[in-house]
């Protein structure tokens, strides 16, 4: 599997700098740049990746473009439907005005929304990401680093999480926690709190994976003699946690992290779906698709563009997964 | 006798005190240090004891070096860290500069940390990859807070200089260097906080033969400049040789012998030590066209977690009797600087019929409770040497 040209290209000659000629020409490749030179290989990962990038500066921009008035996600177009709020003309109306049609019902513009969708949707996935692999790393590392009961207390906490009926919870206590965001935590109602308690309990629920991970690695390099160095100078439990174990972590958790994304952006279409994320007027790809649902029969093109949309950016971001996943661990899988 | 203690150090080096061997950096006596075995599922009982170190006493001068040496497994290196207070030891007191640190909370052992310092076996895991040499090296000074972190870099370069890497490599990853390199940043990291006692875990055996001269000879002028003592745990005899003046052997878990380079070289009473040495290749020997005679020995060690009675070599020594089971012999001092633990100590090929230990602890030749031989004598336990010695020949007590 490994060829020469492989083996050759770990080793490159670098530009030393001026102290060049006193040193050794070639200098091996840091673990970073073979794992870079093997995503780079990687055709499907690259794609992949450039489709993430794209849905990210289109999430990015679509603020500004709404701002700018060339995305007019909220007007409606009565004059564009027939008389049963249907789309004029073919494929739910598209036209240069309406690459992707309009909304059957309003008639607002259904690109202009799914591009606004995007945002939030990415918003909040991300976020809900991002706080799973804060709890996640932190919980981890605490319990593979500290052991014993510390551990096994962890160790619990995970079970029952994993255990808990979250769909059904979050149903249930949806109107008791929008309550409490809007008036304990002083959050404006409707669509912030909305996003706020979708992105906790995404967050709180999805936090599990990436623990058990960066455990299991905290338990293999705690025993290294790094830490022990570190500990024999002296040094705090956070510095021990934070600045030796942390910085050896980031393979994993970019790895969870590109894997829980994708799981969190269909997780938010379905709360979407069942109505506790964000209302409509304010776009998500998840209440489009709910809104679209309705008229799957009669106006196909709209039921189509968010759920591409969603189909889209959760394999490639799984893809991405695991094409990072491969080029970090070059032993594993395949 | 003082300047037997540490004769490396040579008259000219002014700047080591040399301090008269009553007084010792660090003093262990009886050490202990066992792991406990666990039992599976809810709970986990204790179910045994790994006695991975049982009873180790032994001191380091100031400024001088003990070589502690001994198959893999005989928990040379858990001495090291349990002095280094990795671990909280099971029993026995580890005196540094006179106070016991062996039972001191984390807090209050930080002020100790500086002083005492490791360097670890393999340079290839005791740096972190994700840390710069400059704050790999600096790190000693942030976490202890000693000088204003402008001042850190300029320290770091001194550094570097002093273990020969070239100062301005501040900012590179450890993966840049050889193993040598590394091994030298390791050194560098331990020297920071400016220790009076350095453990060296092993510190050339994960180095490739051609390096390890340099690295031990960079440890040699460490000592010489800085005046630190060492602990030196090795299984490389040859290395130890060089540069240690006194030397401890350990089988176990125990020390079986101590004592000056040349007396556990040249003289070796203990059969293991014996055995230890007669697999040193020896170049001078194979110049005058013979090999010494290789004394193998049979079966492995045993299991540190039920080791065998009386004395723990028994099962594999050449010259194992009744009373080898029966009785443990106690570390006996029978020479100036020189303590051995075997009922049958006494120079290859010189070793009594009878143990000579017998008479000290009141038992007869099989290691039998004899009512006619007195009660036993009181014998020399303390980490140090004494100033009388029991000589094994006219089998008594012996003043110089």
């Amino acid at each position: 599997m490994t060829t020469g040209t492989e083996l050759e290209s770990h080793f490159i000659a670098t530009d030393l700098g001026p102290e060049a000629p006193e040193d050794r020409k070639v200098a091996s490749k840091s673990p970073t740049q073979l794992a870079l030179a093997r995503f780079r290989k990687d055709k499907l990962s690259m794609v992949s990746f450039v489709i993430v990038v794209f849905y990210f500066l289109a999430a990015l921009a679509a603020p500004f473009l709404v701002q700018a008035g060339v995305l007019n996600p909220f007007t409606t177009h009565d004059e564009l439907l027939d008389a049963n709020t249907l789309p004029l003309g073919g494929f739910g109306g598209i036209s240069w005005d309406h690459p992707l049609g309009v909304e059957p019902g309003v008639g607002r513009d259904v690109l202009s929304r799914v591009w606004y969708g995007i945002t939030f949707s990415l918003a909040i996935s991300l976020s809900a990401t991002l706080l799973a692999v804060i709890i996640g790393v932190v919980a981890g590392i605490v319990s593979g680093a500290s052991g014993g009961w510390i551990d096994a207390i962890i160790g619990r906490i995970i079970d029952l999480t994993l255990a808990f009926p979250q769909t059904l919870m979050l149903l249930a206590l949806s109107s008791v926690a929008l309550a409490f965001i809007t008036e304990v935590l002083g959050v404006p109602a409707g669509d912030p709190a909305r996003a706020l308690y979708v992105i906790v309990v995404l967050g709180l629920f999805g936090w599990t994976g990436v623990a058990r991970i960066v455990r299991g690695q905290v338990l293999s390099l705690r025993e290294r003699e790094f830490v022990h160095a570190a500990q024999l100078l002296g040094a705090s439990k956070m510095r021990l946690y934070f600045r030796e174990i942390l910085p050896n972590l980031w393979a994993p958790i970019l790895v969870t992290f590109t894997l829980i994304m994708p799981a969190f952006v269909s997780a938010e279409a379905a709360l979407a779906y069942l109505g506790v994320s964000i209302h409509p007027p304010t776009p998500t790809l998840g209440n489009i698709l709910r809104d679209s649902l309705s008229y799957a029969q009669n106006d196909f093109v709209y039921f189509f563009s968010p759920a591409f949309l969603i189909a889209v950016i959760v394999v490639s971001f799984n893809l991405l997964g695991d094409g990072v996943r491969d080029a970090l661990d070059p032993k594993g899988h395949q | 006798m003082t300047d037997q203690t540490i004769p490396t150090m040579g008259a000219d080096t002014s700047s080591t005190v040399a301090t008269p061997a009553g007084e010792p950096i660090l003093e262990v006596d009886n050490l202990r240090m066992y792991f406990p075995i666990k039992s599976g599922g809810l709970i986990r009982r204790t179910v045994g004891h790994v006695q991975a170190v049982d009873g180790v006493s032994f001191q380091v001068p100031v400024g001088g070096a003990l070589g502690l040496v001994g198959e893999s497994g005989c928990g040379k290196s858990t001495t090291g860290r349990v002095i280094t207070r990795l671990y909280k030891p099971t029993g026995g007191a580890i005196r540094f500069d006179g106070r016991d640190i062996g039972n001191l909370k984390p807090r209050a052992l930080k002020p100790f940390r500086r002083d005492i310092q490791m360097i670890f076996q393999d340079p290839y895991t005791s740096l972190n990859p994700r840390h710069t040499v400059g704050s790999i090296i600096g790190a000693p000074l942030a976490i202890h807070n000693l000088v204003p972190k402008k001042q850190i870099l300029s320290r770091v370069q001194e550094l570097l200089e002093v273990v020969g890497l070239n100062p301005e490599h501040y900012n590179r990853y450890p993966h840049e260097f050889s193993g040598g390199q590394r091994q030298r940043i390791g050194i560098a990291r331990a020297l920071t906080l400016q220790p009076k006692l350095l453990v060296a875990d092993e510190p050339v055996s994960a180095l490739d033969v051609s390096i390890q001269a340099q690295v031990v000879n960079l440890l040699q002028d460490i000592q010489r400049e800085f005046g630190v003592a060492f602990l030196f745990i090795a299984h490389d005899l040859a290395v130890v040789r060089h540069f240690c003046p006194e030397i401890a052997v350990m089988y176990l878990g125990k020390i079986v012998e101590i004592g000056e380079r040349d007396r556990i070289y040249r003289h070796a009473n203990h059969p293991y030590t014996q055995a230890l040495l007669s697999a040193v290749p020896d170049v001078k020997q194979a110049a005058i066209g013979g090999r010494r005679e290789r004394i193998r020995l049979e079966g492995d060690v045993p299991s540190p977690i039920n080791p065998p009675s009386g004395c723990r070599f028994r099962t594999r020594c050449p010259l194992a009797q009744e009373i080898c089971a029966r009785q443990e012999p106690p570390l006996l001092q029978i020479g100036p600087r020189h303590k051995v633990a075997c009922h049958f100590a006494g120079e290859l090929g010189q070793h009594p019929f009878k143990p000579v230990t017998a008479r000290l602890l009141g038992v007869d030749d099989q290691g039998n409770p004899d009512p006619g031989a007195g009660p036993p004598t009181e014998l020399f336990t303390q980490p140090g040497f004494a100033d009388t010695w029991f000589d094994i020949k006219g089998r008594s007590s012996v003043e110089p």
